[in-house]
């Protein structure tokens, strides 16, 4: 595949890492933000790759690990109404709310369906003028764009059987309330690439002078990961803290204008809480006032629910790079992916998934920090 | 939508009674059942034993023959047509493939159905119809069936069960216990065309592509295998889970390691595009006419040489070793050379965004 | 979070009211929205994400991209040195922080 495939080349990766190698002359915590990059470093083994000085944080950059427990039981509340045709992406079914996932309550007769993308939602909903349709809102900003044209779309058609349950979450005030807790230990960032084809990265330059961190806005294919980090490595051995692009075949400073037109119509920031980690203000995107009709949440009130989360899970604290998966108590003994407590250990690319699995197997094994670390809250900015 | 095939292939020998679709009388047993089978599936899969119509079919064993494998499966796939197949093919095949991953000469297969009122009769006919061809390129006979049928909302179409027995060489030892540490992997072909097939004409996925499923019976294939070296200690096929699936349980019932190598891996353009465009890794993704292969490693030129000459094993390949680390559990060296674990597919793939 | 993956435009077409195109990945074809890329064109490659078309592909930026990649693997192979890395790609963001956006 072009522009795919050329930017997977062994040798020229092999070559950027030998780079990486003799640039680094001490020790370095990156974090990568966005599941995907988390995706592909795991997929391409790159983590093996890396000299052992520089350690690898996968950050809360998935949907997966963090949409509120909450939202899930609400989701899983809705989802069980007869009346409800329940769409979601497919990485949503098996995260756990309270007690089960999408996945359980459709084999209770739940109507949950997979989509590819927000506008198949809708067409079901043009199919199916008696049935209500519903859909889960989540990810970041890449993905905002799309689920705010399918209600763009609906409000156009007058649409009476359409809703959708918002979680969408915000990648720079994560970032800044990582930054600002004082357990942190991240020192620069790989800014997600393809939030950056939708926002651009004029978010960043603030972020990078207030807190001294060098922030690189990055690809995903292997030579783009690599080349992120050694641009990070750069800054940090020279102390500049700087933003750059190392994605400017489809990132530019400013980002995508009609996309964010669209943003600025359907959505308004709220309080989010993030799974794991707690609230972190106005990091979130909810419906706007125009669009409150759409709203899944005022269309279906729920009663009541008690969320809760498992007392065990320390998935926040893994997110934020502050402990290692193995650190915690339950992780390969409460907590497996076949059992899993928390987010991080569901998905595919959550870091105790990730460790439970490369954990056991011995070959390229990292040198793990040894010790525990006591439990640290996160400050909200 | 599923794209359906043509129907006007399938004509009715004998008009059924004025019935376009299945109704509720084709399962009782009485004379739209004897219709059902008279007209449609007898004639579809002719042979004596099946047109003796006892309640049991009494079968002949070959000379000689004192190990029989037997298998069963059913069948459930959504939708019934796809590109390249249906579950009629699928049904068929899948049984004859299991049977022939025990080293046996399938010879002998049953068919039950369990129809949802409202089935159309030209879909059914058209999926026996497949049927009979698959048996017939296959060498085995439909010996025996039943049919039931289930109230409309119930039973998506058409459900297919299928048993199978077959003849197993005396003295040949096979089985996912078997592999061990220095034994070659090898597939007989490209892997992830069924998957992506049915996932082109999954409803909310649908996309145009070239890619129809590999559903293939792969007993000729084993045979071929099987003359060529007595060396071979595990024959399984990838389906459900794809390639990772099979892997991870040789691994963990033999307890040895496995090492693959993805640039070995053979492997469609279209298939890896689709993979990258829903996120899933083309090791989990179903296949229907492949198999895994672990051989002694000395026997395997001999083995890729067989599988090469034969039409289904054209791009067969070496795609990993077996090995004493890391028992239990599998490994790639990835394309930029670094390593991933394989781990063992938790449930259905789904496509997914992040 | 954000799986996306590269195609190209084969054909443009309008749907329900808004800009839809056929995209190619690598032989297998999907209908894109193209509403937020209103000036992408036929033979265009772009960034696809859930169904949507969200930047095109500067060919520019990716030859360069993979130009520098090249050149980092030749000096790699000729002297086993970091060499004289051109970093010429970073943007000086100084100048840009003076450009306010209206956040929605």
């Amino acid at each position: 595949m072009k522009h795919l495939t050329e930017f997977r080349d062994g040798g020229l990766a092999r070559a950027l890492v030998r780079q990486i190698g003799q640039l680094t002359t001490r020790a370095w915590v990156l974090m990568e933000v966005c599941g995907g990059q988390t995706h592909s470093i795991i997929r391409n083994g790159l983590d093996q790759l890396l000299p052992p000085q520089i350690e690898l944080v996968h950050g809360p950059g998935c949907p997966v690990c963090v949409t509120p427990v909450a939202a899930i039981d609400r989701a899983l509340a809705i989802a069980e109404r007869s009346e409800v045709i329940f769409c979601s992406f497919g990485d949503m079914l098996r995260v756990p709310g309270s007690s089960g996932d999408l996945l359980q309550v459709k084999s209770h007769g739940a109507d949950v369906r997979v989509v590819y993308s927000p506008l198949d939602a809708l067409q079901v909903a043009r199919q199916q003028p008696g049935r209500q349709v519903v859909f889960f809102a989540i990810g970041f900003e890449t993905t905002a764009p799309a689920t705010a044209m399918a209600v763009h779309l609906a409000r156009r058609e007058g649409l009476k059987n359409f809703s959708m349950l918002v979680a969408h979450v915000l990648v720079p005030p994560a970032m800044e309330a990582l930054l600002a807790s004082p357990a942190n230990r991240v020192q620069a960032f790989l800014a997600a690439g393809h939030v950056g084809c939708v926002m651009g990265y004029w978010q960043y330059p603030p972020i990078a002078e207030k807190y001294r961190v060098p922030i690189i806005v990055t690809g995903f294919e292997p030579l783009d990961i690599l080349d992120g980090i050694r641009r990070a490595i750069i800054q940090l051995e020279s102390g500049e803290a700087r933003v750059e692009n190392a994605y400017r075949r489809v990132v530019g400073l400013e980002g995508n204008r009609a996309a964010q037109a669209m943003l600025a119509e359907v959505f308004e920031e709220t309080d989010r809480t993030w799974r794991g980690i707690g609230t972190i203000p106005r990091s979130g995107w909810r419906l706007s006032v125009d669009y409150r009709e759409f709203d899944a949440e005022h269309r279906f009130p729920v009663a009541a629910f008690r969320t809760c989360e498992s007392p065990l899970c320390r998935s926040g604290e893994v997110l934020q790079g502050l402990i290692k998966p193995t650190e915690c108590q339950a992780f390969g003994k409460a907590c497996t992916p076949r059992t899993p407590l928390g987010a991080t250990m569901v998905s595919g690319e959550g870091a105790c998934a990730a460790y439970y699995l490369g954990g056991r197997f011995k070959g390229g094994d990292r040198p793990l920090d040894q010790g525990a670390r006591p439990r640290v809250e996160v400050a909200p900015v | 939508m599923s794209k359906l095939p043509r129907f006007d292939e399938w004509t009715c020998p004998l008009p059924l009674r004025h019935h376009t679709g299945i109704v509720m009388g084709h399962g009782g047993g009485g004379s739209l059942t004897a219709d059902l089978v008279e007209h449609l599936f007898a004639p579809a899969f002719r042979n004596d034993t099946l047109d003796a119509m006892g309640d049991s079919a009494v079968l002949e064993l070959p000379a000689g023959a004192t190990r029989l494998a037997f298998s069963t499966d059913s069948y459930v796939i959504r939708p019934l047509f796809f590109p390249g197949g249906s579950i009629g093919e699928i049904a068929v095949h899948g049984t004859v493939n299991d049977l022939a991953m025990a080293g046996a000469q399938p010879l002998f297969l049953s068919a039950g159905f369990i129809l949802e009122e409202g089935l159309p009769l030209d879909h059914l006919g058209e999926i026996v119809r497949r049927m009979s061809e698959a048996a017939r390129s296959a060498g085995v006979l439909l010996v025996t069936g039943d049919t039931k049928v289930v109230e409309k909302g119930h039973g998506d179409g058409c459900y297919i069960n299928t048993s199978g027995v077959g003849v197993v060489p005396a003295g040949l030892k096979l089985g996912p216990h078997l592999a061990r540490p220095g034994d070659a992997i090898l597939i007989n072909g490209r892997i992830g065309d069924h998957g992506i097939a049915i996932l082109s004409v999954r409803e909310g996925m649908e996309f145009e592509t070239a890619v129809v499923s590999d559903t293939a019976a792969l007993n000729g294939l084993v045979a071929a295998i099987l003359a060529a070296t007595p060396d071979v200690h595990v024959l399984r096929d990838p389906t459900r889970g794809g390639v990772a699936a099979t892997l991870n349980e040789i691994a963990s019932r033999s307890q040895v390691g496995i090492v693959l190598d993805e640039n070995a891996l053979p492997i469609g353009g279209d298939v890896e595009s689709a993979c990258e465009l829903f996120g899933l890794d083309p090791l989990t993704v179903a296949n229907e006419g492949k198999l895994v292969a672990v051989v002694a490693s000395e026997a395997a030129d001999a083995v890729l040489d067989q599988l090469r000459h034969h039409p289904l094993g054209r791009e067969a390949a070496r795609i990993g070793t077996v090995t004493d680390q890391h028992p239990g559990l599998v490994s790639a060296r990835t394309k930029i050379g670094g390593t991933r674990l394989i781990p063992m597919p938790l449930g259905e793939q789904l496509p997914r965004i992040c | 979070m954000c799986l996306a993956v590269p195609g190209q435009v084969r054909a443009i077409f309008e749907s329900g009211g808004i800009r839809m195109g056929k995209v190619d990945f690598g032989g297998v074809v999907k209908d894109v929205c193209l509403a937020y890329l209103p000036d992408l064109d036929v033979g265009d490659y772009t960034i696809v994400h859930v169904g949507f078309a969200l930047s095109r592909i500067d060919e520019a930026d990716a030859t360069e991209a993979l130009r520098s990649f090249r050149e980092m693997g030749l000096l790699d192979a000729e002297s086993g040195e970091p060499g004289a890395v051109a970093d010429g790609d970073s943007n000086a963001c100084q100048t840009d922080q003076k450009q306010a956006r209206r956040r929605p």
